[in-house]
């Protein structure tokens, strides 16, 4: 009994352990071949069970796809790990395949102006040296930008030319060249950028008066000075006559193209009812006429008793029976029919109502 | 191409219920697939969510038309329904015209309807009620609006107009160029 259980529980181990391996090995015909570097794990092998057509093999594909997991996942074990904060971690190699780009390719800046021009007189870029030998500080120097080789501003004497105002500040002129030189390349810079997105800058054209303005200067110019106070030009009277700005509203926003349909669907439709419920439940035209309809075919009915009643009695009683008994009839008849009529009106139109509610506040008068 | 704004949407919403009174949730909300109304160069369009999605990878500027033209909007915002949405409004209309065979061929070029043209009309059609025009053999032919009641309409005389013309399937052929 002992040997015999012995040898189930050896038995028993043995096969937990070749269900282990068996759970972690796979085989298959051709190797996957693997990339790393982006956890990517390609199969060659030719997918024969899932080529038989009709439903989709829900169990093969899972088993497919188990396989091909636990193919990688055995890569990954043998890459060499570190240790990050309590985690093992496996050190990824290089990727190997390149992935497509993720934007599109950028466009070709148009040229600037420089660029152009030099494109235009065929210059080419000088190539120069990076450092200027500098003789007042003795060393080498870079050509351009923190303390450079012939820096103008730094000079401490400067002579006064024969031609200038001897009260004049020179190291003050100097400094306000500079300061232009760099506002002036700036401006060049961000018109540079301007065309090449195709974008407008704001334009200073009537800001600065020069007496011969054309009318759309000044009209700009009055515009921006409206708008240059602490509120923003809200609280800026106009003139009698002078009308609103056209176009000086905030740009409208729409919905997105594919917005929530369900949403859209239900805005819809709430506006829809409420317009509905909008809408008079007693149409006075359609009243006035079936009113008129009932009149008539009564009138009707009247003349064709009073027509056999004239042609029973005689000619001459016929007509005068009629002239008499018409207009009072017709009187009595639409005033009665009236009265008759005023009680039992809504009801009656209330019938054929779309929702088939009473209104009590819409009686006719 | 975007969706529409709430006021355009009712102004629109305000023109097709003239035609299909309530039945125009039929139109938002259907069975068998998710309907909507995109406008296009001050054009409605009425197109299904697939379409709708393939029509998104067309630029703007090329791109002409997508599912059924209902109509479009005019300089002053106002609603125009084109013959083009027909097949949508015939089905549900509430107030229908019937006009006779020799009056089909005057509507179809443009005229308006006169009482001696007029075959039938729905009952309590009140004046100014949108209506779809039949032919006696109950084909649609456009829409337009009642001149007068079904009650005005018995006493009128033979030569009176009693639907104003509004559009007709003859406009496919005349107005083909615009039309898209």
């Amino acid at each position: 009994m002992e040997g015999q259980s012995v040898e189930e529980l050896l038995a028993k181990a043995e096969q937990d352990e070749a269900e282990k391996l068996r759970l972690i090995t796979v085989h298959k015909e051709l190797e996957l071949e693997f990339d790393l570097g982006n956890l990517l794990a390609s199969d060659r092998n030719p997918p024969t069970g899932l080529r038989r057509g009709g439903p989709t093999p829900e169990a093969e594909l899972k088993a497919l796809a188990r396989d091909n997991t636990q193919l990688l996942i055995n890569q990954l074990w043998q890459l060499p790990t570190e240790r990050v904060e309590e985690a093992v971690v496996a050190q990824l190699p290089e990727p190997i395949t390149r992935l497509p780009r993720e934007k599109p390719v950028p466009r070709p800046r148009p040229l600037t102006r420089w660029q152009q021009f030099a494109r235009l007189k065929g210059i080419r870029p000088k190539k120069k040296t990076n450092l200027v030998w500098d003789e007042v500080s003795g060393q080498w120097r870079r050509r351009w930008g923190y303390q450079r080789a012939r820096d103008d501003t730094k000079e401490w004497l400067i002579e006064v030319p024969g031609n200038a105002d001897p009260l004049e500040d020179q190291f003050a002129k100097r400094t306000q060249a500079k300061k232009e030189r760099v506002a002036k390349n700036e401006l060049n810079r961000l018109r540079n950028l301007a065309r090449a997105h195709k974008m407008q800058l704001p334009s200073s054209a009537g800001l600065h008066p020069t007496g011969h303005q054309s009318k759309e200067e000044l009209g700009r110019a009055l515009q921006v000075a409206k708008v240059s106070t602490a509120s923003v030009g809200r609280f800026q009277e106009r003139l009698p006559k002078e009308k609103a700005p056209r176009g000086s509203g905030k740009k409208r926003k729409f919905q997105p193209l594919f917005g929530d349909f369900a949403a859209e669907k239900k805005s819809q439709l709430e506006m829809l009812r409420v317009m509905n419920s909008k809408k008079p439940q007693l149409d006075v035209t359609r009243a006035t006429n079936k009113q008129m309809r009932e009149e008539d075919q009564e009138e009707a009915a009247k003349r064709r008793k009073m027509g056999q009643k004239g042609k029973r009695k005689g000619g001459r009683q016929g007509p005068g029976g009629k002239r008499k008994g018409g207009p009072p009839s017709q009187g009595g008849k639409s005033k009665g029919g009236l009265g008759g009529k005023m009680n039992s009106g809504p009801p009656g139109l209330g019938s054929k109502r779309k929702g088939g509610q009473r209104q009590g506040g819409k009686k006719r008068k | 191409m975007r969706p529409l704004t709430e006021e355009e949407t009712r102004v629109m919403f305000e023109k097709i219920a003239k035609y299909i009174g309530e039945n125009l949730q039929l139109l938002i909300d259907r069975p068998d697939g998710t309907y909507c109304f995109r406008l296009h160069n001050d054009r409605v369009y009425y197109v299904s969510e697939k379409i709708l999605k393939l029509a998104a990878n067309i630029s703007g500027d090329k791109l002409v038309s997508l599912g059924t033209c209902f109509g479009k909007f005019t300089k002053t915002h106002k609603f125009r329904l084109h013959v083009t949405a027909l097949d949508y409004l015939a089905p549900y209309a509430k107030y229908k015209v019937w006009v006779k065979p020799g009056a089909e061929q005057s509507f179809l070029y443009g005229n308006h309807v006169l009482k001696s043209g007029l075959g039938r009309i729905t009952e309590n059609t009140s004046q100014y009620q949108g209506v779809v025009v039949y032919s006696m053999a109950d084909i649609p032919l456009g829409f337009g609006v009642a001149a007068k009641s079904t009650q005005d309409c018995r006493k009128v005389d033979p030569m009176a107009i009693v639907v104003f013309h509004q559009a007709d399937i003859g406009e496919y052929v005349r107005h083909e160029e615009t039309l898209t």
